[in-house]
């Protein structure tokens, strides 16, 4: 219970269990009663057994299907047991479970809240085109939203009820649409969509990748999905 | 006479192979129709070449092996989108399952992990 809600964290995981443990362990620490997910998304490894031992309830995808599934049967999950809220945190460590008391504060005035990394806490970077494309992401989702909306690629998100029952039936799969199309789609069905700042810290485990080639197939790939998610009705 | 003969025979190969497929409930129902009419036109345009030329003459093209190649080029295409399409549902599909599948099962666990009364 969270501001006498029943809140679920949802946490996708794929291949985690380097840092699975840990990332169940702080959420319990900071977040006592909370229930957590994690979503095993056709994970290799051992993440769902040690999320399952670390106390964290655990829904195993027989194959992977990338985030924006693995977050579809977490709101699904969340459905059925009837959560009035749902947050998304990454299996990775980045984020910081003690903004979650924040991010559903933020969900009295808002539908969808995003915990975004460049509004003025903590000193995450990045640089080069995968930068401009979420400035430019950035610029034109706050158009749409009529609010300022910082950084929409962000994974660190709280939505309502209303939206868990819309997540629960449809939540694209496709790379960065699960992002940026689920932003698109909810400031078109009228829902407000705010952010609340956020520090990122590094990752327990893996590395954001670096090359720029790939941070230019980023760069095409968000401007695709934008102008799919927009012209889509 | 010596082409006639070659494309007589693909023809009704291609036609055999199709209606074998059917017979064997390997193709769905629903493909039945679009290659049996794909079947009967190569089996008459095999065995009547000469038909190919009058059509291509009336559409404006110059020859009957141009016009072969294009309609041949553009069903493929329209086949391909088809294909990706319906890989596209199922994938919708199985995803739909893999959920209901990973739901299941963790009921299952819950409820084996209760004490029996």
């Amino acid at each position: 219970m969270i501001n006498d809600q029943r809140v679920l964290i949802i946490v996708p995981a794929m291949n985690e269990a380097a840092s699975i443990a840990d990332v169940v362990g702080e959420i319990r620490g900071e977040l006592p009663g909370t229930d957590i997910l994690v979503v095993d998304d056709g994970s290799t490894d051992d993440t769902a057994r040690i999320a399952c031992d670390a106390g964290a309830k655990v829904l195993r995808l027989p194959y992977n299907l990338g985030v924006g599934g693995a977050m579809r049967l977490g709101y699904r999950y969340a459905k059925v047991h009837d959560y009035e809220a749902a947050v998304q945190v990454d299996a990775d460590g980045q984020h910081d479970p003690r903004y979650v008391p924040k991010l559903i504060d933020a969900l009295q005035d808002a539908s969808l809240v995003i915990g975004a990394r460049f509004a003025g806490e903590g000193d995450y970077q990045v640089g080069g085109p995968r930068r401009w494309a979420m400035a430019a992401l950035a610029f034109v989702l706050s158009k749409m939203a009529k609010e300022r909306l910082t950084d929409t690629t962000s994974g660190f998100r709280a939505c309502d009820r209303a939206l868990i029952e819309l997540f629960a039936e449809w939540y694209p799969v496709e790379y960065l649409g699960d992002t940026v199309e689920v932003v698109v789609r909810v400031i078109r069905l009228g829902y407000q969509v705010k952010q609340v700042p956020v520090a990122m810290r590094q990752r327990f485990s893996g590395m954001p990748s670096k090359s720029p080639a790939k941070a230019l197939i980023y760069l095409s790939r968000a401007f695709f999905s934008l102008v799919l998610a927009i012209t889509r009705r | 006479m010596r082409l006639t003969v070659l494309t007589a025979i693909t023809a009704v190969i291609l036609l055999a192979v199709i209606a074998e497929l059917l017979r064997r409930r390997q193709l769905r129902e629903k493909y039945t129709v679009l290659w049996m009419a794909v079947g009967l036109t190569v089996v008459v345009l095999g065995f009547f070449p000469s038909l190919l030329n009058h059509l291509s003459r009336a559409v404006g093209v110059a020859s009957g092996a141009s016009l072969v190649l294009f309609l041949g080029v553009v069903f493929l295409l329209l086949v391909c989108i088809h294909l990706s399409w319906e890989a596209s549902r199922l994938e919708e599909k199985t995803r739909t399952l893999a959920e209901e599948v990973a739901l299941i099962k963790a009921h299952l666990a819950e409820r084996e992990r209760e004490p029996v009364e």
